[in-house]
Parts: C-alpha cells; sequence; structure tokens
C-alpha cells in the first residue's frame, strides 16, 4: 500500500495507471442563462374602476412543443395583490420561493400590515435588476396586479433586464403586441379606468385571450383568470376559452397546406 | 472589601438570577437627562431637556430623526445611541429602497431590540447603555415604544425615561385619559408640563435647553428647537403658573 495519504482509497497508479483528474473540470468556464428553456406566453391585466383583472393561459412550452399544459403562471401573493409570470418557467419557480420565503419572513415579523402591490413591485423590479447586473437574469416578464397603499388599482411591469413600467392595461410577451392594442381601445388613459367596471374588464381581458389563442402558436384554450379588488382575490385556474369562431381562418392564404 | 463576582460580564448570573452588567447598563439609562413621548390618536410628540457640560459649550443632541416618519428620544450614552439611531437609519433606508415602504415602528424597534439582546448573551460584549423613546406614525397610525438596554421593548401611550423621570411619570399617569383624544398642541403642552414636573427647583425650561419632537398622520416628524419653541413654552407655562398661584392663594387662604 502506498504511504501517502492522498493515494488512500485511490485506485492503485502501478495497477490502473495514473488518475485522469480532467474527469473533475467542467468544459470551460462558468455558464449563465443565455436563453429561456421551457416557457410561458403572454400574460395581460387590464384595471378597472375597483381593481385589476390579469390572466395568462396555462401552457408551459418547450420550444414549438407544447410541453406541459397544467401550468399556473399566476401567483396569489395575498389578498391584495396577484404576479403573472411571463418566460422562462424554471426562473417562474425560482421566484416563487423566493416570493413564498418572503411571506414567511413577512408573516413572522411583528408588522400586521400586508404588503401591497406596489412594495411587491418593488421589491420584484430590484430582484430583476440585481440578476441582470450579475449578467444572470432572470428570464421573466412579470406583471403585478393588486392594490396599492390607497386601495387604489395597480398594475406594473417588471422585465428581466429591471425595466418597469405602469399603464392602466399591460400585456407581455405576444400580447404586448396583439392584446395591448385591443385593450388600449376601451382604456386609452388613466382617467378611463373610471369608466370600465369589472364585468367589462373581464369581458374585454377574455376577449384578448382569445384572439391570442388565435394567432399566437405557442398559446393554449385553458387560462388563469384573477381579479384583484376591496374584497380579495378571485383567482380561476381552470378557465377554458368560450365562443370560438375560426371563420376568419378561412379567408387566410398564402401559407399552409392550400395551394391558390 | 466586600466584592461582587457575579458583575464582571454580561453572561453570568448572579445566584439570585440577576445579571448585573445589564442592571447598570440601566443605571445608566437614569443618569441620562429627562425625556418623554406621549401619543394621541393622531400625533406623537417626544420632548427632552438637553444639558450641556459647561457654560460655554452647546447642548448634548437629545431628539434625533430617524426617517421622514419617526424620529427617537434618548437617555443615557449618547454614543450609544449613535451607534443605535445610525442602524436605525441604515435599516429605514433599506426598507424604502427596497419595498418602497415606510418601516413600520414595531419592526425597527424589535430589530434594535435583538441587537441590545445579543449584547447581553455573548461574553465580551456589553450591553448599550442607553434608552430610547421611538414615536412616530406608520401605516398603522402613531406610536410609542420605548426600548431598554435589557433589549426589552413596550408600546406605551406615554412614557418617561431618564434621571428624575418617576416625577414625569407620575404626571403623565394622572392625565392619562385625556392623552387619546388630545389635539396636536394639547399634546404638546401635556409633554413640556411632564417635563417640567421631573425638573429640579432651580431650573426652567428655556428655549435653549428644551428640544421637542412632532410627528403626526400626514405630517413629517419634525425636530423643534430654540426660537421655535418659544410660543409653546410661554402659553404652557403662562396658564400653569396662573394655577399655582391659584391654588397657593387658595391654601393660604384655608
Amino acid at each position: 500500500m502506498n504511504h501517502l495519504p492522498q493515494a488512500w482509497g485511490r485506485p492503485r497508479d502501478d495497477v490502473y495507471g495514473a488518475y485522469d483528474h480532467s474527469h473533475f473540470q467542467t468544459a470551460g468556464p462558468i455558464q449563465h442563462t443565455q436563453s429561456p428553456i421551457v416557457t410561458g406566453t403572454s400574460v395581460i391585466a387590464a384595471k378597472f374602476k375597483d381593481g385589476v383583472v390579469i390572466a395568462a393561459d396555462n401552457l408551459a412550452s418547450y420550444g414549438s412543443l407544447a410541453r406541459f399544459t397544467d401550468v399556473k403562471r399566476l401567483r396569489k401573493f395575498n389578498d391584495q395583490v396577484v404576479v403573472g409570470f411571463g418566460g422562462d418557467v424554471s426562473d417562474m419557480q425560482y421566484l416563487d420561493r423566493l416570493l413564498n420565503s418572503l411571506d414567511v419572513r413577512e408573516n413572522y415579523s411583528s408588522s400586521d400590515t400586508p404588503m401591497n402591490a406596489k412594495n411587491l413591485h418593488t421589491y420584484l423590479a430590484k430582484v430583476m435588476y440585481k440578476r441582470r447586473s450579475d449578467f444572470n437574469p432572470l428570464w421573466n416578464h412579470l406583471l403585478i396586479a393588486g392594490l396599492d397603499a390607497d386601495e387604489k388599482p395597480f398594475l406594473a411591469s417588471a422585465d428581466l433586464l429591471g425595466t418597469t413600467f405602469t399603464s392602466p392595461t399591460l400585456a407581455t410577451g405576444f400580447g404586448a403586441h396583439l392584446a395591448q392594442p385591443i385593450l388600449r381601445r376601451s382604456l386609452p388613459d388613466e382617467s378611463s379606468v373610471q369608466n370600465v367596471t369589472k364585468e367589462e374588464a373581464v369581458e374585454l381581458v377574455k376577449e384578448c385571450m382569445k384572439v391570442l389563442f388565435y394567432r399566437d402558436a405557442r398559446s393554449m384554450d385553458k387560462y388563469s383568470i384573477a381579479v384583484i379588488s376591496k374584497g380579495g382575490v378571485e383567482l380561476r385556474e381552470d378557465e377554458k376559452l368560450e365562443n370560438q369562431s375560426w371563420a376568419f381562418a378561412e379567408r387566410i392564404r398564402g401559407y399552409g397546406t392550400q395551394t391558390v | 472589601m466586600f466584592r461582587n463576582n457575579y458583575d464582571n460580564d454580561s453572561v453570568t448570573f448572579s445566584p439570585q438570577g440577576r445579571i448585573f452588567q445589564v442592571e447598570y447598563a440601566q443605571e445608566a439609562v437614569k443618569q441620562g437627562s429627562v425625556v418623554v413621548g406621549i401619543v394621541s390618536k393622531t400625533h406623537a410628540v417626544l420632548a427632552a431637556i438637553k444639558r450641556n457640560a459647561e457654560e460655554l459649550s452647546s447642548y448634548q443632541k437629545k431628539i434625533i430623526p430617524i426617517d421622514s416618519h419617526y424620529g427617537v428620544a434618548l437617555a443615557g450614552l449618547a454614543s450609544d445611541a449613535r451607534v443605535l439611531s445610525n442602524f436605525m437609519k441604515q435599516q429605514s433606508l433599506a426598507s424604502r429602497l427596497t419595498y418602497d415602504r415606510a418601516i413600520p415602528l414595531s419592526e425597527i424597534t424589535l430589530r434594535i431590540a435583538d441587537r441590545a439582546q445579543t449584547n447581553t448573551q455573548q461574553y465580551g460584549k456589553r450591553p448599550y447603555g442607553v434608552g430610547l423613546l421611538i414615536a412616530g406614525v406608520d401605516a398603522k397610525g402613531p406610536h410609542l415604544f420605548e426600548f431598554q438596554p435589557s433589549g426589552v421593548t413596550q408600546e406605551m401611550v406615554a412614557c418617561g425615561i431618564g434621571a428624575r423621570s418617576q416625577m414625569a411619570r407620575t404626571y403623565l399617569e394622572r392625565n392619562l385619559d385625556e392623552f387619546e383624544s388630545c389635539s396636536r398642541e394639547d399634546l404638546i403642552k401635556h409633554a413640556l408640563r411632564a417635563l417640567k414636573e421631573s425638573l429640579s427647583q432651580d431650573k426652567e425650561l428655556t428655549v435653549d435647553n428644551t428640544s421637542v419632537g412632532v410627528g403626526g398622520i400626514g405630517e413629517n416628524f419634525t425636530l423643534f428647537e430654540g426660537q421655535d419653541l418659544a410660543e409653546w413654552l410661554e402659553t404652557t407655562f403662562e396658564n400653569r403658573e396662573g394655577q399655582d398661584e391659584d391654588e397657593d392663594a387658595m391654601e393660604t387662604e384655608s
């Protein structure tokens, strides 16, 4: 036996040859996320006079493959905040754990004033900006919907670059192109929020989910929708798109199987 | 000579179950000049007597505004209070930065309490030699907290700490029922009167030796010193002296 302690427990060099240490090394330097892998598509949200409506479908895609069909992308934080996640699903799950630990910390602390949507948005925007500054972004676009300190409707976004934005209507991903113009027809500015009821806002958001399902190839007809108002959070996670009409598809020409 | 073997450090109990170092720290609070605090439904007020080491020197600061919504008054070692108030300022700013939220008063009080308690349980450390009154307004309205070197904190309606503060506390206890519905001005007057109670006979409240901090709903915590106090001192003690004279007069009559 070799008397040198560093050789104990190792295969004998004279029998097996010198140990190949390259197995211990990774190939190249540490790498950070370069692109998202499993992704969720659009999240859309609109304010109304007493609160906010937010919706996202239940699909997680792996590239163009509809990989997971029951992924809940809206997360209730407390009775006045809901966060919607677009982008990488594993990063969403990380943020979910982060929010869980924040929630536990909040509940253990002596303060009995719950975090409002504004507080949570500030926090999440800081997290996103910190990660992008580390060159290791969380590949998400978040919508934070709920009520602010004065119990007024609050809606804001934070993305993987730490950019923040607020508006009476917001949409991430494909929805930013397709749903946002439709939402803006009813809610062009902050003052118009007062003229929109809860029912109208829910109807508007559902209509946008339908348009997104028609035209976004990474979307699905099963979705979650949440309404946040003074009464609390009303979250439904197994909604199905209704009254679809594919008549418009007849007129589409130029790709696919048709020849004319 | 008699020697106490159990007061060399803050981690050793005496056979009677006391920790002498902590008790000594509490004595340091009693050496400090008096500070009082009162809360109403709408306001929180701190008032303090400032001391100067000699006639030619400036007065030792007694009330420190921490954040826009609250401040502290100190009795005891001013340098220990500075360490604690710097910590509180840093924590308050961190809360505003990361959560865009004014830190709740109960929360910041708990955080300094935890720090102070750690000092009573680790070898080689000493307790803070300062007591604080933490007053201001948060999301839950006006609050007043008392902090002691032992790490004990309590929420109070009215409180006084420091030298001869028993007199101030007696005044506060006598008028306890009035405070809740008091106006801002009346609350300040009560605080000044409580302060006056604990002053030795030959001393007066002046614009130089008095300090008042006021916070309220929709009103940032502000420190008032010097000429800003002149009117309050005048109105508060004019009536007071008048009453005294009346009482004296009645006593002599009967």
